[in-house]
């Protein structure tokens, strides 16, 4: 299921939009694993909090020392699944449904992120990321290029940050 | 707002990504049995409460989940430093030392 959005104001500044599901996983384990992990999934996990890394289509976001989040074609969620079993000390979930993924773009997306979220926006590189909070809700932003983010929160408060962005930007759009 | 240097993502980051946890260094006895209902009441209830430099424990729960431990003056609010869950407490002085 994909949250609608009807009404977004149709803006040069800033344009919001739903991005459909693929399939994304949480992947929980210890340093001393991480490498058969890697060899297993076919995808390096960056060691360091805030980096991502690709390689054939999947992607892993580092949101802690033993944390990640991996984004996969939703026809490998099946083989992902099942990567790591036998041998590999670990959890890995499958949250593809728990989440709705905002993207953000255009030359307002920094004005419009600066309503929810407290940290300076401005100092996240292109391709890093972060587990942050947006106006009270935990929400993990990506900077995807230098005006274009994705935000996913959980989806039982997407209403709430989803009303929020369209009254931002709104505003963007008429230059308040 | 206060900022806040997580140890563990490396960055100073404001205070909505963090979440207060209580003194830090105390531990749990091993064996609660063998405690008097005093003894136990302390673990459970009593602080040092200090006006100054207290050491507490702090977790980045919106951003690396990590729990650490920080060194703040309950007076002005300051940061003295923050250091991973599980390092020794810090000897102050030999900080300001270093500091000056
Ligand atoms: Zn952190």
């Amino acid at each position: 299921m994909t949250a609608q959005i009807h009404s977004f104001p149709r803006s040069t500044a800033v344009a919001v939009t739903v991005l459909p599901l693929e399939a994304r996983f949480s992947l929980r384990l210890r340093a001393a694993s991480r490498e058969a992990a890697e060899a297993a999934l076919g995808l390096p996990l960056p060691d360091r909090i805030g980096r991502t890394s690709e390689q054939g289509g999947r992607r892993a976001l580092c949101l802690g020392p033993d944390e990640w989040r991996l984004d996969v074609p939703a026809a490998e969620a099946a083989a992902v699944a099942g990567a790591l079993e036998g041998g590999i000390p670990h959890a890995l979930v499958e949250v593809t449904d728990r989440e709705v993924t905002f993207l953000i773009e255009g030359p307002g997306s920094l004005d419009l992120l600066a309503i929810g979220i407290a940290r300076d926006v401005r100092r996240l590189e292109v391709g890093r990321g972060a587990r942050t909070v947006f106006d009270g809700v935990q929400a993990v932003l990506v900077r995807e290029g230098e005006e274009r983010f994705t935000l996913a929160v959980w989806r039982s408060y997407a209403s709430h940050v989803e009303e929020l962005l369209r009254q931002g930007a709104r505003e963007i759009a008429l230059g308040l | 707002m206060l900022l806040i240097h997580c140890p563990y993502c490396d960055e100073t980051l404001p205070e909505p990504e963090f979440a207060y946890a209580g003194e830090a260094h105390i531990a749990r006895p091993a064996d609660p049995m063998a405690l008097s209902d005093e003894e136990w009441r302390d673990f459970l209830f009593i602080r040092s409460n200090p006006r100054g430099n207290h050491f507490e424990r702090w977790r980045h729960v919106n951003g690396c989940g990590r729990f650490f431990n920080a060194v703040r003056d309950t007076v002005s609010d300051k940061f003295a430093m923050t250091y991973r869950a599980g390092e020794p407490r810090p000897n102050l002085d030999a900080l300001k030392e270093a500091a000056e």
